[in-house]
């Protein structure tokens, strides 16, 4: 018989199913994502560092896990080194079955010391934390906890995980005439890959580094990356985005970095109640009104009314009005709170690093 | 008040093979937005049968041949100013390139809403297909064509092997060949030169055994993309979409298949310039990630029904707001009720499609399972794992397999051999035999090398089965009580598909039961004066649109009386499974533990069973012992009725006559009374629908003969044999009734009585009235005997003493809807009023006929290769058209005409016949004033001109002949003749009574009115009805 798992939430349920994965006990925050596949993606995206993921398909694990791909470093089927959710909860654990698995789900999350629960009702789950937002929640697969409570003092909101996903000194992808700097707040390996395509060396910094830091590197362009996590906390990134955005040289910012944008510009960042995480996603462009179908994963964002005034709306999601991207072409920003680079998602907004491409070709 | 703006919708007439009810459903859906956008909506469309011609649908229904030549007069009168023509299947969208290219669409002004003539044409046909494949740097299976042996090994070896070589212009596929290496071409090579006519022939990438996936893209005039939806087959390329297993969402993509295809159907999208929805279709390498597009249709089609139903992303409904120009953004997620049509459906469940076939019913057909559809039914299954929705689908399709294992095919004796030997031969339901398979241990590799099914698809199969040899790790994969041996498997709970995996509440409650949940969604309890509506579950020769219609008229009807109606269907083609049209639809089996199951946590008031054909009438009695309300007639007079003995008791008892009949447990029982009442005789088991195993016996012989076969069917019934009135007319009641008074339509069928009433040619009003009053009488005193409430169908047979009755059914009947609509009288609404009040009048009214109408059989026998095209007492046909008109030759001859191939003869007819020949040798009269008749020496006309059967053939192959009337079954003379004018679309009539209407009605005035306007007197102010 399989072991027993359980699951414990902050609002005092408890769940039981059977374990997978490694035998071991993570706290998190719970959040869910809609995407259908892409879980070798998805659990290696560093922005789930802290995050305890409900996938809402019932059934995971029907392809296996690839073996690792890379070319100058960089991983073309996953988003990077290793895994980052806490522990993924799943409906159904399949076997993995395509001509490039190299291992099962199981396999793969008991090499990398996670543990995983299925057996559950993610459905029911997923309507808890959409009623109630996201939340702190244990996942053991070493049967009942004594005193699942106290894992669940630590609070997402306070912890920087930047710190914990963010390289310590720089790394150098590629051999590009240009250097793209990326301020590597967790980046995944789909936006480096996007960067290297067109050319560019691409140089990751760590998100503490300063302006200075940064352009000794004379960077064509600056991205500063998706990351896991409360934006409110980086105060050294948003220091250094105030600071270069005054050179003018194209900034790109993803996700976390759109939030650090808003921040450095005076604008406002709010928590929500539990995120966008899918790959679903109509977002519209409300000055060419052309709309696109992308990839989410953030827990917190801006309304229109927390954009700072100096920058444009660009992107918003019509469904919630949350703020997509940002424009401010004085300063040849461009930022989107989605994923252009997808992965797992749509291929819709890859046009996007082609713009940020042509700002960076015009700058010099 | 400025007048409206009017638009026309093509519907895509009677159902046939490939063309289904999914077009009443997306058909619909048009005409709902175009009501909703304040438009006048106008529905040309044959198909009596369908919802969508409910004269409450659209604001005018003209009841006629979905042709170019129909739809023009429909234009001429009504001046459209715009026309959808992405609502009817193929049939519509090839009328309105016609109408295009004959100038007629630019002649009156109208505009083509949604995809254009050109962006469809680019779709549709083969060349400029792969043009526009090119253009846009898009993939497509690599072929050359060739004129020579050497030309032709050289194109193969440039596309690498194995290649299928087609032989070019040759029909059906002949001469085609797989060629695994050089060698192999080398030596098929010869004979296809040979064989094609054009000297020219074609070599193809052989895709056998490669992933069919499909994509449903919407795209607004803006370009916004939406890809709503990916279906993945189970069976492999090579096997028609149709025929396959589906299985939603996809299961085997990774994120890099998947999004690479998703991109490149958004580029077909484009290359078309798609306004509203397409498909695309790939294929995809198992091993690699290399893939083909094979092929896009730029319209509403099965797929996308399917689509609808499986993400509950209204696809038809989006596609007409498209084709009105709104954009993907500016329309509403119904589901939801919040948020925007702009976004891609996820699935928290797994939806599994399965055919059904009923390739036992056609003497000769091939039973192999191959590119071209054969299928006349399919159902979808819901769960939260491919086990349970798989075995749910297996029981929905309702062949009488408990599910994937422990039925007829699990226990049955078949050597290994025999069961890959069947898996091989693609013989329909290949997951029986996968299952067989896995019990008997024959290893999943050597399945899988015979069906070329994903591993991940039959690891599942031997799971559940695996499951059932240990009883252990039963739970969750929807076995049955029957299959469990009532073991517990789990707890039922109700589930809302939201199309966003419950990122967003739902504000509709389409739902399906699982045992793989912890909770319900909604709360159950909730409501008061609750109905349930049970659907009529898949469809099969026997039970179409018609009951779909029934189901849906039943629902809407008693929105008047209940405080909340449910629906409770599975069929993805309809529209009862529209979740938008009743308070709740449940989505699920129609089975006596699953329909209890639902009823415990609801406790509907009622549930009503009459709607939902022949699964409603064997479920009523069991339900009705399980404590639930039927919504009617009671079940157990209702079983009355059904059970033939108790029926024929009745009768007897009343004084009721009937034909002679006995209940025969052997060949002895039968000789008795043959003895006594002679033949011919009419042999069929209790409770059929469709005719199926029923036979007319002519001598000893031929009764035991087929005694035998029938036996073997259905060993717990008795045969029932009864005399068999020769020559006489059929005429029948459809009624509603309050449990002493009726209300209903006579009519009669045009062929003789022993061709099955869902084949005949049914017309209305029944003229002969000695016999129609007798009719109506004896209906009103079952009526009161059987205390029914509700609807029924009444058939007798009329001979010299007058009505002898043969069938009551009390439930809505096939001919329902063409009842209805001959009138203007919803025989449904009037039904749900008898149920809950008392009519207003005394006896039996029929409404008054104000026109004739005309029912005519649509049959597939072009699809069902092999089949010898006959009618009797066995039903084959697959739909229905009908119309009215001012005569009965109006009405006939269009009724007939909106049939598919029927068209009127221009060069020559071939009448012969070796049965009724006065009444063959009149029609040829007829017709030889106005055109040439030629008759067949082995059963000719006199004084027509005879031609040996080799001519008869060439004339048809060439066109000399096109149109072909015919009488009983003389297969041993004319198979070939039948079945060539089958092949090549040429009309087909079989039977000599229609084929002497018919000649009389070529010369009839025809009328072209709208559906309404038939039910008013000719020239007199209307009666309101």
């Amino acid at each position: 018989m399989p072991d027993k798992a359980y699951i414990y939430l902050e609002d005092g349920t408890v769940l039981e199913g059977e374990g997978f994965g490694s035998r071991t006990t993570r706290t998190g925050e719970l959040v869910f994502t809609t995407a259908m596949n892409g879980y070798p993606e998805s659990l290696t995206d560093p922005s789930y560092e802290g995050n305890i993921l409900i996938m809402t398909h019932p059934l995971i694990g029907n392809y296996g896990v690839p073996a690792k791909k890379q070319s100058s470093g960089i991983l073309s089927n996953f988003e990077s080194e290793r895994i980052h959710a806490e522990a993924l909860v799943i409906g159904e654990l399949t076997k993995g079955n395509k001509w490039n698995s190299s291992m099962g789900l199981d396999e793969w999350l008991s090499s990398e010391g996670v543990p995983g629960i299925q057996g559950i009702d993610t459905r029911m789950l997923t309507k808890t934390v959409r009623n109630k937002g996201a939340m702190m929640c244990t996942v053991s697969t070493q049967g009942k906890l004594k005193d699942p409570k106290r894992a669940l003092d630590d609070k997402y909101t306070n912890i920087n995980f930047v710190e914990r996903v963010s390289p310590k000194k720089p790394l150098v992808h590629g051999s590009g005439k240009r250097n793209v700097v990326v301020v590597d707040c967790g980046v995944k390996h789909g936006i480096l890959q996007c960067i290297a395509e067109m050319g560019y060396k691409v140089t990751r910094m760590p998100y503490d580094s300063s302006a200075d830091d940064i352009m000794k590197e004379d960077p064509a362009g600056i991205v500063y990356s998706n990351g896991p996590g409360n934006p409110n906390l980086l105060d050294k990134t948003v220091e250094s985005f105030r600071n270069v955005m005054e050179y003018k040289v194209p900034i790109f910012g993803i996700c976390l970095g759109n939030q650090v944008a808003s921040l450095a510009m005076g604008g406002r960042v709010r928590k929500m109640k539990f995120g966008h995480r899918a790959i679903n996603k109509g977002v519209i462009d409300i000055i060419s009104k052309r709309a696109y179908i992308t990839t989410h994963n953030h827990g917190y964002a801006m309304l229109p009314e927390d954009v700072p005034e100096k920058a444009r709306v660009w992107l918003l999601s019509k469904d919630d009005n949350v703020v997509e991207g940002m424009m401010l072409k004085e300063n040849n920003i461009i930022t989107t709170q989605f994923h252009p680079e997808a992965r797992p998602g749509t291929n819709d907004a890859r046009f996007m690093f082609g713009m940020f491409d042509r700002m960076m070709k015009e700058y010099k | 008040m400025k007048e409206r703006r009017k638009i026309l919708v093509i519907g895509s007439g009677p159902i046939k093979i490939g063309e289904a009810a999914e077009f009443d459903y997306s058909g619909s859906q048009a005409l709902r937005v175009i009501r909703e956008e304040g438009f006048e909506s106008i529905l040309v469309n044959s198909n009596v049968a369908t919802v969508q011609t409910s004269h409450d649908m659209a604001d005018k229904v003209y009841l006629m041949p979905v042709t170019s030549h129909f739809v023009e007069s429909v234009i001429q009168k009504e001046r459209p100013w715009g026309i959808m023509i992405g609502f009817g299947g193929q049939t519509a969208l090839s009328v309105g390139i016609e109408l295009s290219k004959s100038g007629v669409l630019s002649k009156y002004g109208i505009k083509v809403l949604g995809t254009g003539i050109d962006g469809i044409e680019s779709a549709l046909s083969r060349e400029k297909f792969r043009k526009t494949m090119h253009k846009a740097g898009l993939p497509i299976p690599p072929n050359a064509s060739a004129h020579s042996k050497e030309i032709a090994l050289k194109a193969a070896k440039n596309i690498g092997y194995p290649v299928m070589l087609r032989v070019s212009f040759n029909l059906a596929g002949r001469g085609s060949a797989v060629a695994w290496n050089e060698k192999e071409l080398a030596a098929v090579l010869e004979r296809a030169f040979a064989q094609s006519g054009s000297g020219e022939i074609l070599i193809e990438k052989y895709l056998n055994g490669w992933k069919e996936i499909e994509y449903e893209v919407v795209r607004d005039s803006m370009g916004n993309c939406a890809v709503t939806a990916c279906i993945e087959n189970m069976d492999p390329m090579g096997v028609h979409t149709g025929e396959s297993v589906v299985v939603t969402p996809a299961q085997t993509l990774d994120n890099y298949d998947y999004q690479e295809m998703r991109t490149a159907a958004i580029k077909v999208a484009e290359s078309i310039n798609l306004v509203g929805e397409c498909n695309v279709q790939f294929a995809l390498d198992p091993k690699g990630r290399d893939f083909y597009i094979i092929e896009t249709n730029p319209r509403m089609s099965r797929s996308s029904a399917l689509a609808s139903k499986a993400t509950g992303y209204p696809l038809a409904y989006v596609s007409a707001k498209l084709a009105l120009g709104y954009k993907l953004h500016e329309i509403r997620n119904n589901v939801s009720k919040s948020t925007s049509a702009f976004f891609e459906p996820s699935l928290d469940y797994i939806t599994i499609k399965i055919p059904r076939w009923d390739l036992a019913k056609f003497d000769g057909v091939s039973e192999s399972v191959s590119t071209e559809m054969k299928s006349i039914g399919e159902v979808m299954a819901i769960g939260r794992g491919i086990e349970e929705a798989f075995q749910k689908a297996v029981r929905m399709i309702d062949i009488g397999e408990p599910g994937l294992v422990g039925g007829a095919v699990y226990n049955s004796k078949m050597a290994n051999e025999e069961i890959l030997g069947t898996l091989r031969a693609r013989k329909p339901y290949w997951f029986l035999y996968a299952a067989k398979a896995f019990k008997e241990g024959i290893p999943l590799k050597e399945v899988h090398d015979a069906t070329l099914v994903d591993n991940f698809f039959l690891e599942k199969i031997k799971g559940v089965v695996n499951a059932y040899e240990s009883k252990k790790g039963m739970e969750g994969m929807g076995f049955s009580a029957i299959q469990s041996g009532n073991m517990a498997t789990g707890n039922m709970s109700i589930k809302q598909i939201d199309t966003l995996a419950g990122e967003w509440p739902a504000q509709t409650n389409y739902l399906y039961s699982t045992k793989k949940g912890m909770e319900d969604d909604i709360d159950t309890r909730k409501g008061k004066r609750k109905l349930l509506v049970l659907g009529a579950g898949v469809f099969r020769i026997g039970v179409s649109v018609e009951f779909d219609y029934g189901a849906v008229a039943l629902a809407e009807s008693a929105k008047k009386y209940f405080g909340s109606v449910s629906m409770m269907n599975y069929n993805p083609e309809t529209v009862s499974t529209d979740w938008d049209r009743v308070d709740k639809l449940y989505f699920d089996e129609l089975t006596g533990e699953t329909i209890t199951g639902i009823c415990e946590k609801e406790r509907f008031d009622s549930v009503a069973t009459f709607a939902a054909g022949q699964i409603g009438n064997n479920l009523s009695l069991a339900l009705e012992k399980k404590g639930i309300k039927l919504l009617g007639t009671k079940g157990s007079n209702i079983d009355r009725a059904e059970d033939r003995n108790k029926f024929s008791a009745l009768l007897e008892r009343l004084g009721i006559r009937q034909p002679n009949w006995t209940t025969a447990s052997s060949i002895q029982d039968m000789r008795l009374f043959i003895e006594r009442y002679g033949f011919p005789v009419l042999v069929r088991p209790s409770y059929v629908l469709s005719g199926s195993a029923m036979k007319i016996a002519n001598s000893m012989q031929e009764l035991i003969e087929y005694t035998e076969k029938a036996t073997m069917l259905s060993p717990e019934h008795p045969a029932i044999v009864s005399s068999f009135i020769k020559d006489a007319v059929e005429a029948e009641l459809d009624c509603g009734a309050d449990g002493r008074n009726a209300i209903g339509v006579s009519m009669y069928h045009i062929e003789e009585a022993g061709v099955h009433s869902g084949d005949a040619t049914i017309a209305t009003p029944y003229v002969d009235h000695g016999s129609s009053d007798e009719m109506k009488e004896i209906a009103l005193r079952l009526v009161n005997e059987l205390d029914i409430r509700g609807p029924f169908n009444l058939q007798f047979i009329i001979d010299k003493n007058g009505a002898n009755v043969i069938e009551l059914n009390l439930r809505a009947s096939r001919s329902m809807p063409f009842a209805s609509k001959s009138v203007g009288t919803n025989i449904i609404d009037h039904s749900v009023k008898g149920i809950l009040n008392r009519y207003d009048w005394n006896g039996f009214k029929e409404p008054k006929h104000n026109a004739f109408a005309v029912k005519s059989a649509q049959f597939s026998w072009g699809q069902l290769k092999g089949a010898y095209p006959c009618l009797g007492p066995e039903m084959h046909s697959t739909g229905e058209s009908a119309s009215l008109g001012r005569s009965l030759g109006s009405a006939l001859l269009k009724s007939w005409l909106g049939v598919q191939p029927n068209r009127l003869p221009r060069n020559g007819v071939l009448v012969y016949g070796d049965k009724d020949k006065t009444t063959l040798k009149q029609a040829a009269d007829i017709l030889s004033e106005s055109m040439t008749v030629s008759t067949l020496e082995d059963a000719p006309m006199h004084n027509h001109p005879t031609i040996a059967k080799a001519k008869a053939l060439e004339m048809i192959h060439k066109g000399n002949i096109d149109l072909v009337i015919t009488n009983n079954d003389m297969r041993a003379i004319d198979y070939e003749i039948r079945r060539s004018a089958a092949d090549l679309n040429i009309p087909l009539v079989l039977n000599a009574r229609l084929g002497l209407e018919l000649a009389k009605s070529i010369s009839a005035p025809m009328d072209y009115e709208e559906m309404k306007s038939y039910w008013k007197a000719n020239g007199h102010k209307g009666r309101k009805l």
